[in-house]
């Protein structure tokens, strides 16, 4: 396992969540992509702390500090998904455009 | 205790801005009763507390001095405007006259507006109006005077334009304003001038003989002295710009007898006096305001005769008289080659009959306009061939009008004989011989006109049917009270001659009295007045109408004035709007509207694309953020 690796793992990671986040119809699906980015970001986070800096710990205070506000917005964005749903009976993105100029 | 009054003489201003402003604000709609006991109260307690600060300065030695006097606006440093209540003898004069004249006035108003439905604003606007020209006379410092001098100009506008459902009226309201202004405009122009050279606006300091001494160096003397005067130039109706007085007197009747005879139209000649030592450094400069005066009083002496509008006359009356006044002033100065004196080159006297006149002219012209009014009142008609006979209808008013005609025209001893006499001889002291006769001239004009205006009132049948007319005695009682300053104010000729004098002329030389001036001056005044008798004296008007015919052609032009309005109408309509209005609208609509339009268009055109890229699709807009994204990355590098 080199930095090589983990930086490569983390791109695939980055690059699959923006494909799901612009292919994906359903606001689930796009909700899971992101959450796909964040994960590679923070692989990224961890692989430089771990290889690179002087003190493992700082580095792997922020992947912490990421899942814990990635958690936060899950649950706002979920909770704004349920009350869409609820008003809609569907979460297919393509048909909200409520908010064209 | 002298101190104590003067150093409160800014009380003499707030009683009238009281009065309008509890009457202005609270009482608009309130009992006509209450509001006219309300404005007399207040004029009379202006008038008192003016009579005490008269007594408290006569008895206290200076000559002039600041009774109040407070920072106002700070500008730079070395550069204050400050308010202050200045008193000389010129200031404390207009205050006796322009409070008495404001007391009667009100009254006489009680009745001459009984019934209108603007009878609160009326009384309101009479009060700002005291106190604006209160506060003018009373200024320390040329800003002050110019602030009351558009605030007088503001008061007059709206008693113009007080009956502001006649479309005249309104018409007339709006050129006086304009023309004033147009004049004032210059006078701004002449304080900033001057102010930025002598660093000061203080009268006091102004007028010091060191200041002269600065700006004849910098060179703007003349320009500066000339540009001041051209506010009162518009405000005295000197010609050319003295079309806005008779339309002025669309305005109701006290109106015109309390501003634009008796005290605003003297503002001018107010300024020139207040401002004498500066101006007459300036050869040129009283050599401008004196011809302007002299021309204006024949130009005006001779219109007067051909009116046939009661108040019009009595409007080129008033120009005339104001442009003696303004002559006299003019006078003040000797001309090289003429006059016995000895090393002197400033006659006072020219100084002192001028403000003296103002004093007498302000009494029996007020008198005049009132009785003017009352007729007005009785006859409903302002067209003199309408009346006639009114002597036995209305014996007050015709005895009381008969010693104002009489003061007027410089019958001995009225008052006007008296500063007639004054201004008549500064004239011939100071050597310029047509001034001097352009006097005496237009003393026999005047003598004329006034006694053909009374006659053609008075005298013979009435002209129409008139019923009911009776006098108010609310209207006749200050016309009566007004005759004993009439007759009597030629007792103050000596006070005046001897104490209003301007400050700092130094040595003044010694003038010879000629015995014969006022014996010529009362047969031209007599021979005016006898011609009067001839062509009208009975009241008719045959054979006014036989010279009149004799005269044709030349008796249209002088009764249209000379056709001055028409020039102007001519170069306004005709020149200024087609030739220069026109062009700069057509500049600013299509020029400067289009080019902003076009920076509107460009922006509403560009936002409506902008719009399409906004469609609520979120695939395309985290599309945008990617690539948004990408962009920044790399040109981060």
């Amino acid at each position: 396992m080199t930095l090589a690796n983990c930086v490569a793992l983390s791109l695939i990671l980055c690059a699959i969540g923006i494909f799901g986040m612009l292919t994906r119809r359903n606001l689930l699906g796009i909700l899971l992509s992101v959450e796909i980015i964040l994960n590679g970001a923070n692989i990224n986070f961890a692989a430089f702390a771990h290889f690179r800096a002087a003190d493992p710990v700082a580095g792997a205070v922020f992947p912490v500090f990421v899942m814990a506000v990635s958690a936060c917005e899950i649950a706002v964005a979920l909770a704004i998904i349920i009350s869409m749903y609820r008003r809609k009976k569907r979460l297919d993105v393509y048909r909200m455009e409520e908010l064209h100029g | 205790m002298a101190d104590f009054i003067l150093f409160n003489s800014y009380l003499i201003l707030l009683f009238p801005l009281f009065s309008f402003a509890i009457i202005g604000l609270g009482h608009i709609n309130s009992d006509n009763k209450f509001v006219a006991k309300f404005a007399i109260a207040m004029s009379s307690l202006s008038l008192g507390y003016a009579l005490l600060t008269t007594l408290a300065y006569l008895s206290q030695p200076k000559h002039t001095l600041l009774a109040y006097d407070a920072a106002w606006l700070n500008f730079a440093p070395g550069l204050t405007a400050n308010l202050g209540m200045y008193l000389d003898p010129i200031s404390v004069m207009m205050l006796v006259v322009v409070t008495v004249i404001s007391l009667l006035v009100n009254i006489y108003s009680v009745g001459y507006m009984k019934g209108d439905r603007s009878f609160n604003r009326f009384f309101a606007l009479l009060a700002l109006f005291s106190f604006s020209m209160l506060g003018l006379v009373t200024s320390g410092n040329i800003l002050q005077m110019f602030v009351f001098w558009e605030l007088v100009g503001v008061s007059s506008y709206s008693l113009i334009g007080f009956w502001y459902e006649k479309p005249s009226a309104v018409a007339a309201s709006k050129k006086a304003f304009i023309v004033t202004r147009f004049a004032d405009a210059f006078f701004l122009l002449g304080i900033l001038l001057v102010s930025f050279y002598s660093q000061t606006f203080s009268f006091q300091e102004l007028n010091s003989p060191s200041t002269a001494l600065l700006l004849k160096d910098a060179g703007v003397l003349t320009l500066g002295t000339l540009l001041i005067f051209a506010g009162g130039w518009g405000k005295s109706a000197m010609f050319p710009l003295h079309v806005w007085l008779p339309d002025a007197m669309e305005g109701p009747t006290p109106v015109s007898s309390i501003i634009h005879s008796a005290t605003m139209v003297v503002a001018g000649v107010y300024l020139t006096a207040r401002m004498f030592p500066l101006f007459a450094a300036s050869e040129t400069t009283l050599f401008v305001i004196q011809c302007i005066g002299a021309f204006t009083a024949l130009f005006a002496a001779v219109i007067a005769i051909t009116q046939m509008d009661i108040k019009r006359i009595l409007a080129f009356s008033t120009l005339s008289q104001l442009g003696y006044m303004i002559f006299s002033l003019g006078a003040a100065k000797v001309c090289a080659d003429g006059g016995g004196h000895h090393g002197a080159d400033v006659n006072p006297l020219g100084f002192s009959a001028a403000m003296y006149h103002v004093f007498t002219h302000a009494f029996f012209k007020c008198m005049l306009f009132l009785g003017a009014g009352a007729v007005i009142h009785a006859v409903h008609s302002n067209d003199i061939l309408k009346m006639g006979g009114l002597k036995q209808l209305m014996p007050k008013t015709y005895w009381s009008l008969l010693a104002a005609c009489l003061a007027i025209a410089g019958v001995f001893p009225l008052s006007g004989f008296w500063s007639k006499d004054a201004i008549l001889l500064a004239a011939l002291q100071s050597g310029h011989t047509v001034t001097f006769l352009v006097g005496l001239i237009t003393g026999g004009l005047t003598a004329f006109y006034m006694f053909r205006f009374f006659f053609l009132i008075f005298h013979g049948e009435a002209r129409s049917h008139l019923h009911h007319v009776h006098e108010d005695p609310w209207m006749t009682w200050p016309i009566v009270a007004l005759t004993v300053p009439t007759i009597f104010a030629g007792l103050l000729e000596h006070s005046f001659v001897a104490q209003v004098l301007p400050p700092h002329l130094g040595e003044t030389g010694h003038f010879a009295h000629p015995a014969w001036l006022p014996w010529l001056a009362t047969l031209v005044a007599m021979t005016g007045i006898g011609c009067a008798w001839l062509l009208y004296g009975e009241g008719k008007t045959e054979k006014a109408a036989a010279l009149q015919k004799a005269f044709g052609p030349v008796h249209t032009v002088v009764q249209n004035k000379f056709y001055v309005d028409e020039v102007y109408l001519f170069i306004t309509h005709k020149i200024i709007f087609n030739c220069v209005a026109a062009p700069i609208k057509w500049f600013d609509r299509n020029v400067v509207d289009g080019t902003m339009n076009l920076c509107g268009w460009l922006l509403q055109v560009g936002g409506k694309g902008v719009r399409l890229v906004q469609n609520g699709e979120l695939h395309l807009y985290l599309g945008a953020t990617v690539v948004g994204l990408i962009v920044l990355l790399f040109l981060g590098k």
